[in-house]
């Protein structure tokens, strides 16, 4: 049987060469994202800034400008409304009445379905969201709080069992790809709720899985080939895992486009969100934590250092120039 | 590295078995689960996202409980004070700043009003710690400050009653499992699952349900009472459906009876077919009330809930029976309401609603189908791209991962764990990543053979050099992972879960388990050659 191979044997692709174009784009990219999070503004929903969230099926398609229509009429502040998946569901946004507490909250839930219902009939409203202003202000701290430990907590991992070099790169890198993935939320406008936020921590584990392979790999020629130019190096342990970075990102893209098509609106922007971070993901850990690893000056003899500052068990561990199996 | 030992392939089947087996129960319908013995009973919770509910974070005013404690001080110093012997004079009694001060008359009777006071400020624990501070101030005013060891307490039985009295509504309305959990210092979490509307269970949870007798004070000045003011030993309280149009009502500050001697409440209707709720107190109560009845005949009484009051109707004759009706706007579902606060007791504190999430059970079914053919799609997907890829390995890993699917459920059930919306995106993620152990493996031992070692040379290299890079990129995932629990809330928790999981069972199930099955083959084979 033929089996499938997408990279080809012994490819050799010179992605160190190509390492200043891709820092320039890399560097647009970045630029452009943390422009449009400042200009544009994320698109909160109201896990993270409070307030109603009502969501309403309707038996045929509607009109959102008729729902606002009737929602204004009510005088229960100002609601936004989008149409989520299919033209039949609208999710509508009001903000939380300031007095009254729950009991407010109440009513002008109430309200609307009543008001809705008499207007469209057959509507059913599947899904209620109040979250006040106190608990949302938590959610968006432990939110940060959590992406940022996450990313911290890995690159000094990574740092301790490598040379610091590894850590600032890996540390990078993940910052990039957050950066990209809250440029794309804001660019697209899509809602960005709890559910993104595990996203945005799921690429960063998905990221850092992805640069751990490559690093583990550029480590492990360092110890092979001790004379080898780092650009040499870094170009053949980049290729050396090619055929696997291929594989997986596309076995992930291909369960996460199921995913997409046919998991409901619900988990929409969360799998979007998703397939953006493996591909942004899979693109820095090639052009933005490998190249970087030249530019900090990482030499094959501070792997060397490194290991003898780890003591003996460190030294008993490193693996000789092709320590062959091989001979039987 | 490719031999296995009797003893290390039983350790490496029988947890894998296990954990398949405690998957089974997941599948089978309610009726048939009931019937297995308890330990098999372990079956995956559906979330409130996909089986539908409502899930609600009640927060309770740390604040309202301190003021509580320093009303009832207040009530206590004077009782003792005042009504003791020898009665001690006090007066410019204020509660300002979380404190309770007041002047005693007598300077030459300072000293014995703190040793009366004393007794009333030891905290209730065997601890020693007082709930209160007493100090003399300006050697004639005494300042009674609340500790905050006194308050932290205070707050903590306050939320364990809370706790409970809410269990027993929720129980009264008659829902299926709920949960009720404290979380954190100041709230409550509940989670009732397939709930349509969760207005009742709102509106039953936000009243603090503190029922009160008091006479009316006919003597107060109706304009005066009308401006809030009302005279000594009498208040002004809210009265929003007065007959006579004026929202407000004085009565007098001393409690008939209170809502504590009830034995029971129910709903019915009165003689003009309005809804109504019965009460019964029990025998101190029943007495208070009919003393207290008997000696004002003819006068008005209020019938006061969480501060408001509900009507005043008049005694007409004394009302002995420890029975008795509360009147007022009710509709038959309110007076329902009311009737269960009042039975499953008052909260000792006011609850607020902070954050609400319902999802009606349409739109979880909904998920669940999606979510399932989405994880279908996904796994056919998959399987097919790794068996067009590696063959005779790639079905190995498809085999690695299907059992991976049923172990991941089967630890959910062990564990209790909730699915979630979240949940299964994450399953469908971790069949994806669960296969790159594979692929790393797999492209390992390719590369060992471009290299030119021979089969069984190549498959033990790429398992043993493979392995420590899956190993470090799954520290690093699981790093991730447990912030996500850690701090998420919600949708990350659900999320977290069934990665963590995933992970340290696909490494499991994609290392050793396919390492088990290649070993096996080439044992079995003795290949010179290999596809893959």
């Amino acid at each position: 049987m033929k089996l499938l191979k997408l990279v080809p044997d012994n490819t050799n692709i010179g992605f160190v060469a190509m390492r200043k174009w891709a820092f320039a784009l890399t560097a647009l990219l970045t630029v452009l994202a943390i422009g449009a999070v400042a200009h544009r503004g994320l698109n909160l929903g109201v896990d993270f800034v409070g307030g109603l969230m009502i969501e309403a099926k309707f038996p045929q398609a509607v009109e959102t400008d008729r729902v606002r229509a009737t929602i204004a009429r009510l005088g229960v502040g100002e609601s936004s409304l989008q149409q989520f998946g299919d033209p039949k569901t609208v999710q509508i946004r009001l903000p939380l009445p300031e007095q009254g507490g729950a009991g407010a909250a109440n009513a002008v839930v109430e309200k609307t379905r009543n008001a809705m219902t008499a207007q469209f009939p057959g509507v059913t409203f599947s899904r209620y969201d109040t979250v006040s202003g106190k608990v949302s202000g938590e959610l968006i701290q432990n939110g940060i709080l959590a992406v940022v430990l996450a990313v911290v907590g890995i690159a000094i991992f990574s740092w301790l069992r490598y040379e610091w070099q590894f850590g600032v790169s890996t540390f990078v890198a993940i910052m990039h790809d957050v950066l990209m993935t809250l440029g794309f939320f804001a660019i697209t406008q899509l809602e960005f709720d709890l559910n993104i936020v595990a996203a945005v921590l799921t690429i960063v584990g998905y990221s850092i899985n992805d640069k751990m392979v490559i690093d583990d790999r550029i480590r492990e020629n360092m110890r092979k080939y001790r004379k080898m130019d780092m650009k040499a190096l870094i170009d053949l342990s980049v290729n050396e895992t090619l055929p696997r970075t291929v594989m997986t990102s596309l076995t992930i893209l291909l369960a996460l486009g199921s995913l997409l098509l046919f998991g409901g609106h619900v988990l929409r922007g969360f799998t979007a969100a998703m397939m953006l971070g493996v591909v942004v993901g899979t693109y820095s850990s090639i052009y933005v934590s490998s190249s970087l690893l030249i530019s900090l000056g990482l030499t094959p003899q501070a792997s060397e250092k490194k290991a003898s500052k780890a003591g003996l068990a460190a030294q008993a561990e490193r693996v000789g120039p092709r320590d062959d199996g091989a001979r039987p | 590295m490719l031999n296995f030992s009797r003893w290390a392939i039983a350790a490496i089947l029988l947890p894998l078995l296990i954990g398949v087996l405690c998957a089974v129960p997941s599948f089978l319908p309610d009726a048939a689960v009931a019937k297995l013995p308890g330990f098999m009973q372990t079956r995956v919770n559906l979330g409130l996202d996909l089986a539908g509910g409502s899930h609600l974070l009640l927060e309770a005013s740390t604040q309202d409980v301190a003021r509580q404690r320093l009303v009832n001080m207040e009530e206590q110093v004077r009782t003792e004070l005042r009504r003791g012997d020898p009665r001690i004079a006090i007066g410019d009694i204020s509660s300002r700043d979380g404190k309770l001060s007041f002047m005693v008359r007598d300077p030459a009777q300072v000293d014995a009003a703190v040793e009366r006071i004393r007794p009333l400020t030891q905290g209730a624990g065997l601890t020693g710690q007082r709930d209160f501070n007493v100090e003399v101030v300006n050697s004639s005013t005494i300042v009674i400050t609340p500790t905050d060891a006194g308050i932290d307490n205070a707050v903590k039985s306050a939320m364990e009653v809370a706790t409970e009295v809410i269990r027993k509504r929720i129980d009264e309305m008659g829902t299926r499992e709920p949960t009720i959990q404290q979380q954190g210092d100041n709230r409550i979490v509940v989670q009732v699952p397939g709930l349509q509307n969760p207005k009742a269970l709102k509106d039953l949870l936000g009243q603090t349900a503190k029922l009160e007798f008091k006479l009316v004070d006919t003597t107060a000045n109706p304009s005066e009472v009308a401006q809030g003011r009302a005279p000594v030993g009498s208040e002004v309280l809210p009265y929003p459906d007065n007959p006579s149009g004026v929202p407000v009502i004085a009565v007098k500050r001393q409690v008939m009876v209170s809502g504590e001697d009830l034995t029971d409440a129910t709903q019915g209707y009165d003689q003009n077919n309005q809804a109504i709720v019965n009460i019964r107190f029990n025998g101190s109560g029943g007495r208070k009330f009919g003393q207290v009845t008997s000696q004002n005949v003819n006068r008005p009484f209020a019938i006061i809930l969480d501060g408001r009051v509900l009507s005043a109707p008049n005694i007409n004759e004394p009302i002995l029976g420890g029975s008795a009706q509360i009147s007022g706007n009710f509709t038959v579902e309110s007076a329902n309401q009311l009737a269960i606060a009042l039975r499953s007791g008052k909260l000792p504190v006011a609850l607020t609603v902070v954050e609400e999430r319902t999802v009606g059970p349409g739109l979880g079914a909904d998920s669940i189908r999606a979510g399932l053919i989405a994880s279908i799609i996904a796994v056919v997907a998959v399987a097919a791209f790794m068996f067009v890829s590696y063959g005779r390995f790639g079905v190995y890993a498809n085999i690695a991962v299907a059992i991976n699917v049923l172990v991941i459920l089967g630890v959910m059930g062990i564990l209790g764990a909730t699915l979630t919306l979240p949940g299964i995106a994450g399953f469908v993620l971790t069949i994806g990543t669960a296969v790159d152990a594979n692929v790393l493996i797999y492209e390992r031992i390719r590369e060992e053979r471009r290299r030119g070692r021979n089969v069984v040379q190549a498959i033990e290299h790429g398992y043993k050099e493979a392995s420590r890079t899956i190993f470090e990129a799954n520290v690093t995932h699981a790093i991730a992972g447990g912030i996500m629990l850690a701090l998420g809330s919600g949708p990350v928790k659900g999320f977290a879960i069934v990665l963590l999981i995933g992970i340290a069972t696909s490494v499991f199930t994609a290392v050793t388990f396919t390492r088990l099955l290649a070993s096996r083959w080439v044992r079995a084979k003795r290949p010179t050659e290999i596809t893959i």
